[in-house]
């Protein structure tokens, strides 16, 4: 048994939270850098500078990337053997969330009943938490602040079986095209494959956290990867929508086994504005 | 090249206007989103004016992060445009010649301005830092009780704006995507 204090999980929740949402990682910044050196396009081009130029004032000056600064999405991958003391976990997760935002600058976006009164919690809380239990005695946890745009973008599909390989790849391009301007392209694609219904949405958004443009380690999903890459990029659609080469800077595919009946596909899209973080306790 | 424009928009400046043109504005701009947006047009409605005269006027789609010490605001970004199509038309028809944003109208807005020779502009989204410094002024100008939704008045310097739809039916959008699609 290995004890954690509640109190150093505010800390490390509310420090992520404020470094994601003012830098890029290094891997996004790469891929962007990469962008605006292959687009053709001369408004794709331009429109890459400008988020390119926004990353570096907004980690200089320590302000937001975006001024929505996002769902606060939260992934915890807890060590059995670790015990929580001094509080409860998810109290102590929306603790560091609403110390963030708030002493981060930090824009509250989440609102209390979705389709009633929809009034402003005014600390960015409650946190959207998904938890693993895993062996060992350490917590791994990784921000993800998700903004609207991208987000209302995702796409569900309970697919036949017999649709097949081809089925999910015209799926996932077609989300992609449908969403066309409005997650702020280039965008990462994050796809979940298999499961349930919510285990293949829950598999895109944590696609979404890897390193920009890592393969997946399954080689079949590594060739869909790239498959998917190529026919998004071919759309058209360009940084902002601008017309141009670069529509996503990568794809990133979970999958996991299905029922006889099913395959679910799940879509998840990442504006470029691809900000997470993560710390290992 | 940017073309450096005065607001507000000139009926002979609108006129100007391509698609995929690219400005640099300097001048008053209005910010409001959904909320501020549903009031304004419930006014309309009701036969009242509106809080500030949205005649020649131009319209900025965004929702602040709170501004830091020393700032005149947070990170500025363009919000999704298309939550603003229900309203716009009737915005449009009481007098409003531009609105700036991000992502695809509906084909009611795009019908609305080609009749009320008005502009759509996008900004470049997820640029709120870059975007913010191009604002030197920022005040609430109406529905303060709306708090981070409501009507703010900016003074803006050479804020970077690109043309999606003009007057003319030309639209960004689909032309870019139609110009660099691979069958």
């Amino acid at each position: 048994m290995r004890n954690i204090k509640a109190d150093l999980i505010i800390d490390a929740v509310s420090k992520l939270f404020k470094e994601a949402n003012y830098s890029l990682g290094d891997d996004v910044l790469a891929a962007l850098k990469k962008a605006r050196h292959e687009e053709e396009s001369p408004a794709g081009r331009e429109a890459l500078d400008a988020i390119i130029e926004n990353a570096s004032i907004a980690a200089d000056e320590k302000i937001p990337l975006c001024q929505d600064c996002g769902t606060a999405v939260v992934f915890l991958e807890i060590g059995q053997q670790v015990h929580i003391e001094g509080g409860d976990l998810y109290t102590a997760i929306n603790e560091g969330v609403r110390r963030a935002y708030e002493e981060g600058y930090l824009r509250k976006s989440m609102v209390d009943h979705p389709f009633t009164d929809r009034k402003n919690t005014g600390d960015n809380t409650p946190a959207v938490i998904h938890a693993d239990i895993v062996p060992g005695d350490k917590l791994k946890i990784t921000v993800l602040p998700k903004g609207g745009g991208a987000e209302n973008m995702a796409k569900l599909g309970m697919l036949l079986p017999a649709s097949g390989k081809k089925g999910v790849i015209d799926f996932v391009v077609n989300a992609a095209n449908e969403a066309w301007s409005n997650p702020c392209p280039p965008v990462i694609v994050g796809v979940g494959i298999g499961g349930t219904a919510e285990k293949a949405m829950a598999m895109a958004k944590h696609a979404l956290v890897r390193k920009v443009g890592q393969k997946s380690p399954d080689k079949e999903n590594a060739g869909l990867e790239k498959e998917i890459l190529q026919k998004v990029n071919n759309l058209g659609i360009g940084p902002m929508g601008y017309g141009g080469r670069i529509t996503a800077l990568a794809v990133h595919v979970e999958s996991f086994p299905a029922h006889i009946t099913a395959l679910p596909v799940a879509v998840n899209l990442q504006c470029h504005s691809a900000r997470h973080r993560e710390v290992v306790i | 090249m940017a073309k450096k424009i005065k607001l507000p928009l000139t009926e002979e400046i609108i006129k100007s206007f391509k698609s995929g043109d690219n400005l640099l504005l300097s001048g008053v701009l209005y910010v409001a989103r959904d909320a501020a947006h549903r009031r304004m047009t419930e006014s309309l409605d009701k036969g009242e004016s509106l809080p500030f005269d949205i005649k020649g006027q131009t319209l900025y789609y965004m929702g602040p992060s709170p501004a830091p010490p020393g700032r005149v605001i947070g990170s500025a970004g363009p919000t999704t445009s298309a939550r603003m199509d229900a309203y716009a038309p009737r915005l449009l028809a009481a007098g409003l010649k531009g609105m700036i944003g991000k992502g695809v109208r509906s084909l009611e807005v795009r019908e609305a301005l080609k009749r009320y020779k008005a502009v759509y502009l996008a900004a470049v989204g997820g640029a709120g830092a870059l975007i913010s410094k191009t604002i030197i002024k920022s005040e609430v100008v109406a529905y303060p009780d709306l708090g981070p939704e409501a009507v703010l008045q900016l003074e803006v310097k050479d804020f970077p704006a690109t043309v999606i739809n003009d007057i003319y039916g030309g639209d960004l959008y689909v032309e870019g995507k139609k110009k660099y699609k691979i069958t």
